[in-house]
């Protein structure tokens, strides 16, 4: 019987972990990824008040104990619509590079893969994607669709494909040339079978550390749009556009802009912490030299 | 080197042709009818006005005639006329694109000068007092979102301590520290997360830069650390940063978008945020293609800039 060829696959997840989460940065960066997971999933449980209803403490009440981060421009709970502006951002994140991983992965894997003019005119129009700033073209294309947070996405996924279709293409190159692969070949395996299970278990590591730091961008980009008005739609919160609400009340309720702002900043953190501990976990060089 | 650099100016051919198809098919998904806001509202019932507009404008052809049309007219200098001012595109974005420039530039020379000092001090003395703080420096300026940092500067600059204007744009001809001052907080806004990301990239080619050979020699001579780093490892430890610079380009002009709308700038960032509130199209087709055309001309620059610096690019 003919085994499986190329390097063992079920080890590396273990090994990588416990290389990713040496470092406090990157055990940080995890659990804090985490609470946002569950605040994201249990916001309904979590959050103490309803996010659209305006409460008895008034229009931009100061934080009190009834109201840790006061109320907004509506009289709404801040801390509320923060908790809820959690799952919009996760979901903008995930969903957004969700999009852009599988897109990227076909197109990647296709023009390594197949190389030749392909390759060539894939990669061209790849490259003219990645000529435009990306907030610049996920504002164009986030406008031609239409505001809302399903169009939003769908514009960060298109935005971030070519991240991952220059990743892919790239480690596919390499491992197109590798024995396992010639071998698997001349055995008469199709294109089809050597990159699903050839190619795709040596590219998978690499994909997961871009994923989890374009999470944190997609969070940022998304937040930009809806601070632009083309991301979410109201009532609905996000922390992009509770921070232009918060922008507009400055001197009267500083406190409006800082709470989402803060949310933004260590959720990004987070992820780039994670990030980097599985970047660290997967490259050998960065155990020897123990950098952060 | 020569052959090199003709490779390289010869694939910006074909890339700027499918950054202007790119442009011009997110232009014609926008919503709305073109024709029906160059007439205005009085006019939508005025069915041969609207026909006219239509036919004016080139919507009754076909789309590949209507791209061929269009890029003829953009190779030609005729970006078609803004629906809200009337004016023509090209002058509308001429008029901006100074205003952009001057705030990336002025983000790049802030970003320089802090990352440049806290990187080397960090990769000299690594794991110090000074490397943690430039670590969590760096760490915290990927991570802070541009339009948060300018709303926060804002606040404890112009609203609490009252030193720096919140908002506003004076051109360096009207007096150089008025116009330092009005770019001061948007500069560093925009700048922070270049900053960081060149403090860590010089941090740690510098690092493994220190620990080559020659360095090694030039201090067994007994050169002073200073010399040693700044003759000798700084150099080379800068090529890759000038690469990452490059490419960061594109994020700055992203970037400019929101910050430019937060201090009330008067640049193309700001122009693409308004041509979408009032559905100029012809102006948000202005602003994406130029900014597609510098971050092209930035890489192209970075690449041969690249090529110039380290041998063994261009002879590969």
């Amino acid at each position: 019987m003919v085994r499986r060829l190329g390097p063992p696959r079920s080890r590396w997840l273990g090994a990588l972990l416990a290389r990713a989460l040496e470092t406090r940065g990157a055990g940080f960066g995890l659990v804090v990824v985490a609470v946002v997971l569950l605040v994201a999933l249990g916001a309904d449980v979590i959050a103490p008040y309803d996010p659209n209803r305006p409460q008895d403490a008034g229009v931009l009440a100061a934080p009190r104990p009834a109201h840790l981060l006061g109320t907004d421009q509506l009289g709404r709970d801040v801390l509320s619509r923060i908790i809820y502006g959690t799952r919009t951002s996760v979901q903008a994140g995930v969903v957004s590079v969700g999009f852009a991983l599988l897109a990227g992965v076909l197109l990647g894997m296709l023009a390594g893969y197949h190389g030749g003019w392909l390759d060539d005119v894939l990669m061209l129009l790849i490259d003219a994607l990645w000529s435009f700033p990306t907030l610049v073209l996920a504002l164009a294309i986030a406008a031609s669709l239409g505001p809302g947070l399903t169009n939003a996405m769908l514009a960060i996924g298109i935005v971030f494909t070519p991240v991952f279709a220059r990743l892919v293409r790239g480690q596919t190159l390499s491992v197109r040339e590798r024995d396992f692969v010639a071998a698997a070949r001349a055995l008469g395996a199709t294109p089809g079978r050597i990159m699903l299970l050839h190619v795709w278990p040596n590219v998978i590591a690499p994909i997961v550390v871009q994923a989890s730091l374009l999470v944190a961008s997609a969070i940022v980009v998304e937040a930009a749009l809806s601070f632009l008005g083309l991301g979410i739609e109201p009532p609905a919160s996000s922390w992009g556009s509770m921070l232009k609400a918060g922008y507009q009340y400055m001197q009267q309720a500083p406190w409006l802009s800082f709470a989402p702002g803060a949310a933004i900043f260590v959720t990004v953190l987070a992820f780039n912490l994670l990030g980097d501990g599985l970047r660290r976990g997967l490259d050998p060089r960065l155990w020897q030299r123990g950098e952060s | 080197m020569r052959g090199y650099i003709l490779r390289r100016l010869v694939y910006v051919v074909p890339l700027l042709f499918l950054v202007t198809l790119v442009t011009f098919s997110v232009a014609l998904l926008l919503p709305g009818d073109p024709a029906l806001a160059y007439i205005g509202e009085a006019n939508m019932r005025d069915k041969v006005m609207y026909e006219t507009m239509r036919k004016e404008l080139g919507l009754d052809q076909p789309v590949p005639v209507q791209y061929a049309k269009w890029l003829g007219r953009v190779l030609r200098g005729d970006l078609g006329r803004s629906i809200r001012t009337r004016e023509p595109a090209l002058e509308g974005l001429l008029a901006r694109f100074p205003v952009t420039l001057h705030l990336t530039a002025t983000a790049m020379m802030v970003a320089l000068l802090i990352a440049v000092p806290v990187g080397i001090l960090s990769a000299v003395r690594p794991n110090s007092i000074a490397d943690k703080v430039g670590t969590l420096l760096a760490m915290s300026g990927v991570a802070v979102p541009d339009f948060w940092l300018g709303i926060m500067l804002i606040y404890v600059f112009s609203v609490w301590l009252k030193v720096l204007p919140p908002s506003g744009y004076v051109p360096f001809a009207q007096g150089s520290w008025p116009s330092v001052q009005s770019m001061l907080l948007p500069a560093l806004s925009l700048g922070m997360a270049l900053a960081a990301v060149v403090m860590r990239q010089l941090r740690s080619s510098l690092i493994e830069v220190l620990q080559q050979e020659y360095v090694i020699v030039a201090r067994a001579k007994g050169l002073a650390e200073g010399r040693v780093v700044g003759r000798h490892a700084l150099k080379n430890a800068l090529i890759p940063v000038v690469t990452v610079i490059g490419l960061q380009t594109g994020r700055l002009f992203g970037g400019a978008v929101v910050v430019e709308t937060i201090f009330a700038l008067p640049g193309l960032g700001r122009l693409a945020a308004d041509s979408i509130f009032f559905r100029d199209f012809p102006m948000l087709q202005g602003v994406v293609l130029i900014l597609a055309l510098a971050v092209v001309l930035a890489n192209l620059m970075t690449d041969l800039l690249y090529a110039f610096l380290d041998p063994r690019i261009r002879y590969r």
